[in-house]
């Protein structure tokens, strides 16, 4: 709640001394008269507190103002974008855990094989490689000379393939390499040892036991870059013109248009602080050494 | 016949230097319901041993030589799905730690129903049931509650109790007990050495007990081998090495164990340390530390031979001295 208070605070002050409205709205030719009208109209009259606090109760009851270039409720116009860029996250974050984790394991297990070697020099690259390089290269082999998928917008079900492809590659090279380190440390547990003397398949000693206990650090990463990608898709959005929340705060950035930063300020902070929660009581589920001890011990 | 025999066991451990010798030529059998200690300080080749019977040698160490043999059956040179099947099944292992040796992320009941399912035919209900009756066995408290907790409600001795668990549960051969009591308080050891000694005797279950605890062998085991720089130097009953060791490291050893019944001031020690594996002395390994080391051990290695009731790898009292 803190957190967000002072997000809140930030995006109200950004929103309040980026951009005069009374500027945008009238343009050159005001009166002094029609200016006066206007601003007491927009409330701008009053002290600063004061319009924070109402800024507050607002956003509280789902009013984030009015956006000054399209003129529409901010909260609408956030509806608008965020569904583009929920689906290209969700797609994007599910290809990098589908394919990063086990990479991460396969590198792990069989650590001086031909792909292994191949597979690390690979995440090299897909770390070091800037989004929009990336991206642009993407639409240069697939949709320029091979001219299998659309390089731009979101009309078709291919759509989203580029994009997300373009926006997974960061994450899926870093949740393998975190997989390939985490489970490397858990191979040498004694726990993992003493398994083995038991007698379990390697399949269950790798599968069960070590990727159980690699997840529990690897998770906080996995969240925390899903919160990451919705937040700052705005590259990948711009080089495809994906009609998202990346593309929204672009133009409103280019309109200094306050409302609609600030909002998204906020709606960042907010999701954060979210996954930061989500985060947690995954954690309670999974590691039962921080679930208090019941009945004894 | 005895459940395991080792014949000149070698296990070396390659490395940019040449190829370091951490067992050199190690022979021993354990009969049935046999406790077998074995001792020496760290580094002795003692551990090694046990991980090369079970086949779990850290790379690169390696077997180079010598026979492993399991109820008649060489077990040395097996592919790794035959010897996953012994491991658990006919080999249990317990090791040092009991805190770390559990996963933390699963149920005891979960980790003692996986291992008996990898090796015996039975359905879940069948063997959750008889995981609850291991718990019991193994003294805890409670069982078919204690069955669902994760290891982290147990407190070190419970843990330990639930590894000798989870190493008899698939009813093997043969256990090896590494340093099972050396991370515990000094309270609990007796009742695990005792634990592990009763289920061994009913069972049949021939027990390696590997230690540098002589307290622990002295209560435990039915014969002793005394272990140094990766060679055996005295073999033979718990009793007989224990008050008439003839090896004078194996005496070194045993006069450094207090004793109640008769006082002394200070107790003795062995000057020095262990030789490093690179640098094993020519000769008897001991000689540099022998208090009674004469030419012939610094030129000649002796071999283990009959001196009265143990075996003893010295030339001491074998004509001359």
């Amino acid at each position: 709640m803190p957190v967000l208070l002072v997000v809140g605070f930030i995006a109200f002050a950004l929103s309040d001394f980026v951009g005069d409205p009374v500027l945008l709205y009238l343009g050159q030719d005001q009166t002094q008269e029609q200016r006066e009208a206007l601003i007491r109209q927009l409330g701008r009259d009053r002290p600063i507190f004061v319009r924070y606090a109402d800024y507050v109760w607002g956003v509280l009851h789902g009013d984030f103002g009015i956006s000054y270039a399209a003129r529409e409720p901010v909260g609408q116009l956030l509806m608008q974008y965020l569904p583009a860029t929920l689906e290209l996250a969700g797609i994007a974050s599910a290809l990098a855990v589908a394919v990063g984790v086990p990479m991460g394991v396969y590198t792990a297990i069989h650590r001086n094989t031909l792909l292994s070697r191949v597979f690390m020099i690979g995440s090299l690259i897909g770390v070091s490689l800037p989004t929009f390089m990336l991206g642009m290269l993407l639409i240069l082999v697939f949709s320029v000379w091979l001219g299998w998928l659309p390089s731009f917008g979101r009309e078709t079900v291919l759509s989203p393939v580029l994009p997300a492809v373009t926006l997974a590659m960061f994450q899926m090279t870093m949740i393998m390499r975190l997989v390939r380190a985490e489970m490397l440390e858990i191979l040498r547990a004694e726990y993992i040892r003493f398994a083995r003397a038991r007698g379990l398949s390697d399949r269950a000693i790798h599968f069960s036991h070590a990727l159980k206990n690699t997840l529990v650090p690897v998770m906080t990463i996995i969240a925390l870059q899903f919160g990451g990608i919705v937040a700052f898709s705005l590259v990948t959005e711009t080089v495809f013109e994906w009609p998202g929340l990346g593309r929204l705060l672009v133009k409103s950035v280019a309109s200094a248009d306050g409302p609609v930063m600030s909002a998204y300020l906020l709606l960042t902070a907010l999701l954060f602080v979210t996954i930061n929660l989500v985060v947690d009581l995954l954690y309670f589920a999974i590691d039962p050494r921080l679930r208090l001890p019941r009945g004894g011990a | 016949m005895p459940v395991l025999s080792v014949r000149d066991l070698v296990v070396e451990f390659p490395n940019r230097r040449g190829v370091a010798r951490a067992v050199d030529g190690v022979s021993f059998e354990i009969d049935p319901g046999e406790v077998l200690g074995l001792v020496g300080e760290s580094g002795a080749g003692k551990s090694l041993t046990g991980a090369a019977i079970v086949g779990l040698l850290p790379p690169p160490g390696r077997i180079a030589g010598g026979a492993i043999l399991l109820d008649g059956e060489r077990i040395d040179a097996l592919p790794p799905h035959r010897m996953r099947a012994i491991r658990g099944r006919r080999i249990g292992m317990i090791f040092q730690d009991p805190l770390t040796a559990l996963n933390p992320l699963f149920t005891v009941g979960q980790q003692l129903i996986e291992t008996m399912r990898a090796h015996l035919p039975l359905s879940h209900r069948q063997a959750r049931e008889r995981a609850i009756a291991w718990l019991a066995e193994v003294g805890i408290a409670a069982p078919s509650m204690r069955v669902d907790a994760y290891p982290n409600a147990f407190s070190g001795g419970m843990r330990q109790r639930v590894a000798i668990a989870l190493a008899l549960c698939a009813e093997p051969r043969l256990v090896i007990a590494d340093e099972p009591t050396t991370a515990l308080d000094v309270s609990i050891q007796a009742q695990i050495v005792a634990l592990l000694r009763r289920l061994a005797r009913e069972r049949g279950t021939a027990i390696l007990l590997i230690t540098h605890d002589m307290g622990v062998i002295a209560e435990t085991a039915d014969r002793v081998a005394v272990m140094y720089a990766g060679r055996i130097v005295e073999i033979g009953s718990t009793r007989a090495v224990i008050d008439s060791p003839s090896h004078p490291y194996a005496d070194g050893l045993m006069a450094s164990i207090p004793s109640l019944d008769r006082p002394v001031d200070r107790l003795r020690q062995i000057d020095g340390a262990m030789p490093r594996l690179d640098a094993i002395p020519a000769g008897c390994a001991f000689h540099p530390r022998c208090p009674s080391a004469f030419d012939r051990c610094r030129v000649e290695r002796p071999e283990l031979r009959d001196v009265g009731p143990t075996r003893s790898a010295c030339w001491l009292g074998q004509g001359h001295g």
